[in-house]
């Protein structure tokens, strides 16, 4: 298999032969900051794309078509379309904050995206750490809605803005606890460390019940992380117009619409770290045959097509279910995922003292 | 009859009465609200099916329509006003809680003003307009009422006429809302209000504390535009009422000048009508599925529904030659004879739509988000849905046998085989609401299996003539809407326009309920009883 330090280290050598080390850091920041902001804008646009042909081959209809081919380029015009929108200025808005809100959505939802394990040895930033970061980064973008929700000063969108704050911070603990459960299972909560501890078999066929458990539980919060259906309280539509983000236009608007997109594959990327093995491709212990020919395909197509997997289950939920009431989301939450996760957790504690896993 | 008028009598000597198809009472103000309570409680003519002001030029009042819920007897009682230009009446808002709303709208179009009620605001137009437009003196110079470009003021007030026990009259200024009540525009542009509707929203946290219905900004004054029209060209404005009715209204306004003319109107026209009519009601109530369901969120759903309709779109496209505003009633008869696919496509949608109705129920009826949203959500009890004239599936999910299909037969109904779908639990909740409608898709498939194959040769068109002008008198007709009892009443002075014409639309009562099914809900279950009350706003806004 690739491994893409080969080539990383190469362009350090190079820089390094080239120019003192200081600025050889300096560069490749820049590099890196441009490749992620890079990716992180196709990614968006893919998935808009590829959300808006799911949704329309679950409603009978055939979606975007008349632009380029197939439709491809019908979310690079409206990209184009809501880069070139006026920012209107509201009326009685906390102006800092206001402009600050969307900023803040984006910046959590890219220090999340830095993450994660991309293909062998392709990963930014990787420390002993790693997950713990994700789920502290991952946090401040609620603050980002909550602050977007108070600074428009709008009815519609406080009411989605304390439905949101009560929303990710109660699932926020859900999300947490399946995590704990795969790094009780793993030893470690390094990115690299969980992703090679699956080259033997992926978690969620190492860990068996507790960790299907464990994926469920997060399949469910996650989506409820990313405010996306049928936990899309925040900004229903059909109560409050667009929730936090009523006030927004243009490109703020865009940076929220980005961001939901980005957090779903984000959430679907750390579910294939988590249980689908990262980038790590389909090892059957004694298999030797199959596993070299699965080792062929290349690690990056390995994590993307799990993370689209895990998307497409994701969308799947959003265009088939209605919405959950607040008070049924927090029962939901409170009354079932939570101390189930709980109780998940000390099974797989159990599981893992007593050697009952693959 | 005899014992209407025995109990009337009692009570007030001075009324007269005027045998019809339905027995006319004419009461005198000062005794009208003890009539009103006797014909309640010893007569139990429980509902109040239509209730609007009449301008006869030298005299000025209201018509009340009653039906008894139990025996579907009608009976109408006439009120003028003792004085037309300081025009007073007694309410009954506390006799039928529908009165509520009909007084408003009388006061906004007649300046009656009523005695007693709680909230005389204006119902459709702004409180700064000038004169009231149905009135036979009203002045229409625009100069009087120009195109206001700013907002209404002080669309919090509102005022009530008390009556003191030594029977002076009081004006007593109140408030909509408390001072610290937060309240939540829920519209005019807002995804969810099916249309130009406005909830004005007291809200605490999450939960609704008070609806104000703020109606209006699509009405289109038809009743007023009605009286300088002949007939015929009052034919036009049904289909643009509820438009998802639209053969059925134009069928009840085709009736009821039939009815005056006295005109038989051939069995193959009949027919016709009563398949077209039952062919709107599912196309109504597959919109209805669709935008329930994505008012709760589920999308995909709405597409599921949307996708039946286009078939029966169709096939009125093929006959009628539109999909939307279809005009194929017509006076005696129908437009134009059917379009010779016509019995193949019908046959192939009733085939089809079994097996679409076990999809629906199978993607959403049984969905556990769906039931836990729908059920015991929006509870209107059986007394409120007869107080509150609440008709269609809506009133039927209470538990009201309102179907105007089986209470008043009309056309060829009574020789039809089909069920009256009636929640006999009275449970009337959101979710039996939305259930009923699917139920009476498959009661509608049946009406059309049976006429489709026997539709009879002959005329579509009864012979009328060229000019057509009703006799002097009144007429009233109700047919079965897709949302309710649909009503027409027709008075003519003998000429070739009508003195008055009064549409009574189920889609008025069914808001009227709004703030009743809402209270202590949370805000998303406005939405969800909105969409399941399933009221259409250009047929409030008439």
């Amino acid at each position: 298999m690739f491994d893409f330090s080969i080539a990383t280290k190469w362009l350090h050598e190079l820089l390094l032969s080239w120019m003192p080390g200081w600025a050889v850091t300096t560069v490749e920041c820049l590099l890196i900051g441009v490749a992620l902001l890079a990716v992180y804008a196709l990614l968006a646009l893919f998935y808009i794309f590829y959300e808006r042909k799911l949704c329309a081959w679950f409603q009978c209809r055939l979606g975007p078509n008349r632009v380029g081919p197939w439709g491809l380029l019908q979310v690079f015009a409206d990209m184009f379309k809501i880069l070139i929108k006026e920012l209107i200025p509201i009326k009685g808005t906390d102006k800092f904050l206001f402009g600050l809100a969307p900023y803040l959505v984006i910046i959590a939802s890219m220090l999340v995206f830095a993450c994660l394990p991309w293909g062998n040895g392709l990963q930014l930033v990787d420390f002993n750490v790693g997950l713990f970061f994700m789920t502290a980064a991952s946090s401040i973008g609620v603050l980002g809605i909550l602050l977007a929700g108070w600074a428009s000063n709008s009815k519609y969108t406080l009411i989605g803005a304390m439905r949101s704050g009560a929303q990710m911070i109660s699932y926020e603990l859900s999300i947490g606890l399946a995590m704990l459960t795969m790094v009780v299972m793993t030893g470690t909560m390094s990115v690299s460390g969980i992703v090679n501890a699956q080259a033997d078999g992926w978690l969620i066929f190492k860990g068996h019940l507790p960790a299907c458990i464990a994926f469920v539980i997060y399949l469910i919060a996650a989506t409820a992380e990313t405010n996306r259906g049928p936990f899309d309280l925040p900004e229903a539509e059909h109560e409050l117009t667009a929730g936090y983000h009523t006030e927004y236009s243009g490109i703020h608007f865009g940076f929220f619409y980005l961001a939901e997109y980005l957090n779903l594959f984000i959430v679907s990327g750390i579910a294939s770290l988590l249980f689908l093995g990262g980038w790590m491709p389909l090892h059957i212990p004694g298999w030797d045959g199959f596993n070299a020919v699965m080792d062929y395909i290349p690690s990056v197509v390995w994590f993307l097509g799990k993370a689209f997997f895990v998307s497409f289950i994701i969308i799947w939920f959003k265009w088939s279910f209605p919405r959950l009431r607040i008070d049924q989301m927090l029962t939901l939450e409170w009354k079932y995922l939570m101390p189930i996760g709980l109780f998940n957790l000390v099974l797989m504690t159990l599981v893992v003292m007593t050697g009952f896993h693959f | 009859m005899t014992s209407i008028q025995e109990t009337i009598s009692r009570l007030c000597p001075t009324a007269t009465y005027e045998e019809g198809e339905i027995l006319l009472v004419t009461v005198p103000d000062a005794q009208w609200h003890a009539v009103a309570l006797a014909l309640r409680d010893k007569l139990h003519f429980d509902t109040l099916a239509a209730l609007f002001g009449v301008d006869r030029k030298e005299t000025m009042g209201c018509m009340y329509y009653l039906n008894n819920s139990e025996t579907n007897e009608m009976v109408s009682v006439r009120v003028d006003c003792p004085d037309r230009d300081d025009a007073l009446l007694h309410s009954v808002a506390d006799v039928w809680h529908v009165a509520n709303f009909q007084e408003r709208e009388a006061y906004d179009f007649y300046g009656i003003r009523f005695i007693n009620h709680p909230d005389m605001r204006r119902m459709f137009l702004r409180n700064d307009w000038v004169g009231y437009p149905l009135r036979k003196d009203y002045d229409a110079n625009p100069e009087l009422n120009p195109i206001r470009l700013t907002d209404e003021e002080h669309e919090d007030d509102t005022f009530s006429i008390v009556e003191a026990a030594d029977g002076t009259l009081h004006r007593i200024d109140g408030k909509v809302f408390a001072p610290d009540d937060y309240v939540v525009n829920i519209g005019p542009q807002h995804p969810s209000t099916h249309g130009v509707m406005r909830y004005r929203t007291a809200i605490d946290g999450e939960t609704i504390k008070k609806v104000d219905v703020v109606s209006g900004y699509i009405h289109r004054g038809i009743e007023k535009l009605c009286e300088g029209m002949t007939y015929p060209q009052t034919l036009f404005f049904t289909d643009r009422m509820d438009y998802m009715s639209a053969h059925q209204n134009r069928h009840a306004l085709c009736m009821c000048i039939e009815k005056a003319l006295g005109i038989e109107v051939p069995r193959r026209a009949q027919v016709i009508r009563v398949m077209m009519d039952e062919l709107m009601r599912i196309s109504s109530h597959l919109l209805s599925y669709g935008c329930t369901t994505m008012d709760m969120g589920a999308t995909t759903a709405f597409f599921y529904g949307f996708r039946e309709r286009e078939e029966i779109l169709k096939i009125f496209e093929k006959t009628c030659g539109a999909r939307m505003s279809l005009h194929y009633n017509v006076i005696g008869g129908v437009a134009k004879d059917l379009h010779p696919d016509f019995v193949e496509d019908v046959k192939r949608f009733c085939a089809a739509m079994p097996k679409h109705l076990k999809e629906y129920h199978k993607l959403y009826t049984g969905n556990v988000i769906a039931v836990g949203r729908m059920k015991g959500i929006g509870v209107l009890t059986k007394e409120d849905a007869i107080s509150y004239a609440v008709t269609g599936p809506s009133g039927r999910a209470s538990g009201v046998h309102c179907d105007c299909r089986k209470a008043h037969p009309y056309s060829i109904y009574n020789e039809l085989d089909f069920n009256e779908v009636v929640d006999d639990n009275a449970s009337g909740d959101s979710f039996m609401r939305y259930y009923l409608r699917l139920k009476e898709i498959e009661e509608s498939v049946k009406i059309l299996e049976q006429l489709v194959d026997n539709i009879p040769e002959g005329d579509i068109c009864a012979k009328v003539p060229k000019i057509i002008k009703l006799p002097a008198g009144h007429w009233y007709q109700q047919v079965e809407a897709s949302r309710g009892t649909f009503g027409v009443y027709i008075e003519s002075d003998g000429g070739k326009n009508p003195l008055r014409m009064h549409f009574q639309s189920p889609c008025f009562n069914l808001v009227g309920v709004m703030d009743t099914c809402c209270r202590n809900y949370l805000i998303a279950d406005l939405i969800t009883i909105g969409a399941t009350l399933d009221f259409v706003i250009p047929d409030i806004d008439r």
